[in-house]
């Protein structure tokens, strides 16, 4: 092992340098903390910037529909926090139906969400949709829409927080990752192959890997490594500007400025996140080109360019861990089971608040880590 | 229902690849070998059992002895796939391909990647004008399809650029110039390897001959030539360049580009095997032993693909790959394997004596490597040299990060012709090595499949498992 040569102290500790993780250090930041973030690879290289990019409030487990809600309202004004508009584009998500049974669905989901007090999914008819999307098949009766929703750019979005927390002076250890905390006094020392960090609190953003970190700190808290995959096409002349998914398939399309046409939604394939790998499913990514056809006929002779998955910690019940750990001044935000992405701008909030007013002004209760103690 | 298990798959049917399917299947292998064209021959033997007499005559003697392989190859019990396209090839050894609108899989207990060299690419200012092609393609014209370049201007170095001067000269279509960036002190430093290529004087007096055929045809050939760039606003119209003390312009509109060839890595690269960098041969190469065998158990590397050495060498190298896979899967025992090897080692030794006198003599120009601020580098996503110089000074620092600071690789070609340029101007501006900066992560598929092809696919695997 090399012999140390970093040692810095901080206010807040941020283990991984993900969205997650540079978003909770920036609004630590704003509000006046000293933060250190140890990555042990580097900025953004994993879930951060391998998905999908979907702003999307659409379809969101019960628990998460607040905070998703707030931050959409932080992706509409995305710009004023880090400087940048992050590729942000609003138009609609919209969820496809393809029967008078998958309609009912539909309709009770959004019942449902109306029931806990927001308004925002909304049941089309089969011609409104086919104003909004005019490429999709025939075949679809109607669907279920979010206005405002949309899609952003992954690498844009994690380049400007990370920009951004840089410099509100936050500093950024990549490289090398935390693999010992031990406790001193009051402070938790933080060590890697390079260097120990110490400061009071730490935050767990550390993705598939929130698990490991999670037991150097006394919480028992299983996460699964999975590895999304998606599929992303040769420039297509402009065609939809909706992002889509459909009922009860794992499915997600969208096209981007540039033109290319992004497929995905759910399928697997293998993660080794010990080794920073992915294999691809073919069977899965099949699947996907089969149902983009069914759904987006003009699809057919469409070029792949590339497939590829990244590395997300899926957690038991499919919503993440938000809280405080069992011991003093510990908390974590991972497990973000796929959907992470649009909860960036709000959970790096909530964490903050966490840390400085040892409370959230949104409810999170759901979200406790202790949910799973037995 | 078509055979999809086999003990060795080997994809590309060059010299490489043809000599490792005839050789494991003299062993009793069952073995599948996959290529895009419609024939076996590779690169140099394309099209070699269809030419014609007239085409014989351009393209000449050596061209015609590919023909002994695919002679072999076609009374061997290798089943040889023409026409299929691999797009992705696994590390449990299956390999996906699609043919005519159809994905299809097989799998082999062990896998050959014989899929050669591609030409460097050559970012000068002008490149991606139309009319500004590789001589490589202009040679593939030729064979596949009969067309000729006309009035063409050859820029460049190494002996592929000779040798389809001469081949368009036989065709009738006398180039325009030779513009030629190697320099007198590229002989200089090439002449102390000299003694090693005297050895194989054969291959030496063909490219002398090539000289002299160009000179009697009063070929104009311009050396030492820099700063050269392709003129022109929506089609290459002329090539201007430095030579000999003063600025010359040669008006065409048809630029070939060449600057050597190196080895195809795509699919060494998408299953992550080990790669370093050849200082001399400015080039990555996966790394093998002398059989072939790759930093995974289940692949061998044989021909161009391994490291550039030329069609005889490949073919040597593909037999002792099919050597090497037919003991690791328990075919031939290891010492039958080492008795056989050793002398094909030998005389791949010797064949291999010009490489230093040639790679020294056509080390391409540090131009190549460190092209002008406004040049493009990316042709897909149009991204500058001065955009990834930029880039490092903002700390990035390998060229994965160069899709995420300006979307650098992430077009069609995935990197193909831009990843070395890219990794030589962050190696330059951070100081470190090509090794150290590493290259584009690779992902299927290998070439563009329509989603229609892929959704074939998972009735192909429905099948398999069903059977
Ligand atoms: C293919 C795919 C598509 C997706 N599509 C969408 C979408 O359309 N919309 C959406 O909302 N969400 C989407 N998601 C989910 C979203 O990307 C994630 O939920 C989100 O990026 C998670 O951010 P994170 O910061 O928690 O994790 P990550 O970005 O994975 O960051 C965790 C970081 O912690 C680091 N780390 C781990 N262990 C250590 C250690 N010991 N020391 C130091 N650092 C460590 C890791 O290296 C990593 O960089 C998708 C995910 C994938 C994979
Ligand atoms: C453009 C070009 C022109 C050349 N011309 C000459 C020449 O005229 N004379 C000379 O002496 N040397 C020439 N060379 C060098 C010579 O071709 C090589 O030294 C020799 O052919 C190497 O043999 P190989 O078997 O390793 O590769 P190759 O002969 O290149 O064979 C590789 C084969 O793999 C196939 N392949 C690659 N990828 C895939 C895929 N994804 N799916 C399916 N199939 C695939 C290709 O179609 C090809 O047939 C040329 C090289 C290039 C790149």
């Amino acid at each position: 092992m090399k012999s140390s040569s970093n040692s810095a102290t901080a206010d807040t500790i941020v283990i991984g340098g993900g969205l997650h993780g540079c978003s909770t250090a920036l609004h630590l930041a704003l509000r006046g903390m000293k933060v250190i973030v140890v990555e042990k690879d580097r900025v953004g290289r994993h879930a951060s910037s391998a998905n999908a990019g979907g702003v999307r409030r659409l379809g969101r487990a019960l628990p998460e529909v607040p905070l998703s809600a707030a931050s959409a309202q932080m992706w509409q004004n995305i710009e004023a926090l880090v400087d940048d508009d992050c590729g942000f584009v609003a138009s609609y998500q919209v969820k496809l139906a393809d029967t008078d049974e998958q309609m009912d669905q539909l309709r009770a989901r959004a019942q449902q969400v109306r029931d806990i007090g927001f308004e925002h999914e909304h049941i089309i008819d089969q011609q409104t949709l086919r104003d909004l999307v005019p490429a999709v098949s025939p075949a679809c009766i109607g669907a279920m829409a979010v206005k405002g929703d949309g899609f952003a750019n992954p690498f844009q979005t994690i380049k400007a927080f990370h920009q951004k927390c840089k410099q509100l002076g936050v500093t950024f250890h990549e490289g090398s990752g935390v693999d010992r905390i031990e406790r001193a006094g009051t402070e938790w020392s933080v060590q890697t192959a390079d260097g120990t960090f110490v400061a009071p609190n730490i935050v767990n953003c550390a993705g598939a890997w929130g698990g490991k970190i999670a037991a150097m700190l006394g919480d028992d808290l299983h996460v699964e490594a999975r590895a999304p995959m998606l599929i992303i096409t040769e420039k297509m002349p402009h065609f939809i500007d909706c992002v889509a998914g459909a009922q009860g398939i794992p499915f997600s399309f969208k096209q981007f400025p540039n033109g290319t046409v992004l497929i995905g939604g759910g399928h697997v394939g293998t993660a080794h996140p010990d080794i920073n790998k992915t294999d691809l499913n073919f069977e899965g990514l099949a699947t996907y080109a089969k149902t983009a056809q069914r759904y987006f006929p003009i699809m057919k002779n469409a070029k792949i360019v590339r497939c590829w998955a990244g590395i997300e910690g899926f957690m038991p019940d499919g919503i993440p861990v938000i809280g405080a750990g069992q011991a003093d001044n510990v908390f974590h935000s991972f497990g973000y089971s796929a959907h992470g992405y649009q909860m960036g701008p709000v959970c790096g909030k909530i964490l903050s608040e966490l840390v400085i007013d040892k409370a959230s002004t949104l409810p999170i209760a759901p979200f406790a880590p202790t949910r799973f103690a037995a | 229902m078509m055979q999809s298990q086999f003990d060795i798959v080997v994809v590309g049917a060059g010299p490489a690849g043809m000599s490792a399917a005839v050789e494991a299947a003299k062993h009793g292998a069952t073995v599948c070998l996959l290529d895009e064209q419609q024939r076996a021959g590779g690169q140099i033997y394309r099209n070699v059992a269809q030419t014609t007499p007239a085409q014989a005559k351009i393209l000449g003697k050596d061209y015609l002895a590919g023909g002994r392989l695919v002679q072999e190859l076609g009374q061997s019990a290798v089943d040889h796939r023409a026409g299929v396209t691999v797009w992705n090839v696994g590390e449990d050894g299956a390999v996906t391909y699609s043919r005519n609108e159809q994905a299809g899989q097989v799998r082999g207990q062990h896998v050959i990647i014989a899929n050669g060299a591609t030409e460097r690419p050559v970012p000068i200012p002008g490149w991606t004008l139309p009319g500004v092609i590789t001589a490589g393609a202009a040679q593939i014209m030729m064979k596949s399809d009969g067309l000729v370049a006309q009035n063409a201007v050859l820029v460049g170095s190494g002996p592929l650029l000779y040798l389809v001067a001469t081949q368009l000269l036989a065709a009738g279509a006398p180039p325009k110039a030779l513009v030629e960036t190697q320099t007198r002190r590229n002989l200089m430093s090439a002449l102390p390897h000299f003694f090693g290529a005297v050895k194989d004087w054969k291959q030496l007096v063909k490219g002398m001959r090539f000289l002299v055929t160009l000179k009697r045809a009063k070929v104009p050939r311009y050396t030492a030539a820099s700063e050269i760039a392709v003129e022109g606003t929506d089609h290459a119209q002329a090539v201007t360049f430095r030579a000999g003390g003063k600025d010359h312009r040669i008006e065409t509109d048809m630029v070939l580009l060449h600057q050597g060839v190196v080895p195809n890595t795509q699919i060494s690269r998408s299953l992550k095997l080990d790669h370093r960098f050849d200082d001399i041969q400015r080039c990555f190469h996966p790394v093998t032993d002398a059989l072939g065998q790759s930093s995974h158990p289940l692949f061998s590397i044989a021909g161009d693909g391994a490291g550039i050495g030329g069609a005889k060498v490949a073919a040597i190298s593909g037999r002792l790959a099919a050597l090497n896979a037919l003991a690791s899967i328990g075919k031939i025992d290891a010492g039958l394997r080492d008795t056989q090897a050793a002398g094909l080692i030998r005389s791949r030794q010797s064949e291999l004596s010009i490489r230093p006198f040639l790679d020294v003599l056509y080390t391409p120009p540090e131009e190549v490597f460190a092209p002008a601020d406004d040049t493009i580098i990316c042709r897909c996503e149009e991204v500058r040299a001065g955009d990834i110089r930029k880039f490092a000074a903002m700390g990035c620092d390998g060229p994965n990060r160069t899709k995420v600071f300006g979307r650098c690789g992430m077009g069609p070609c995935q990197g193909r012709n831009c990843g070395l340029t890219v990794t030589e101007i962050l190696a330059a501006e951070h100081k470190r090595t090509q090794n150290e900066v590493g290259a584009f992560r690779i992902r299927a598929p290998l070439k563009p499949v329509t989603l229609s092809e892929l959704s074939a696919l998972s009735d192909t695997i429905h099948q398999d498992k069903t059977q």
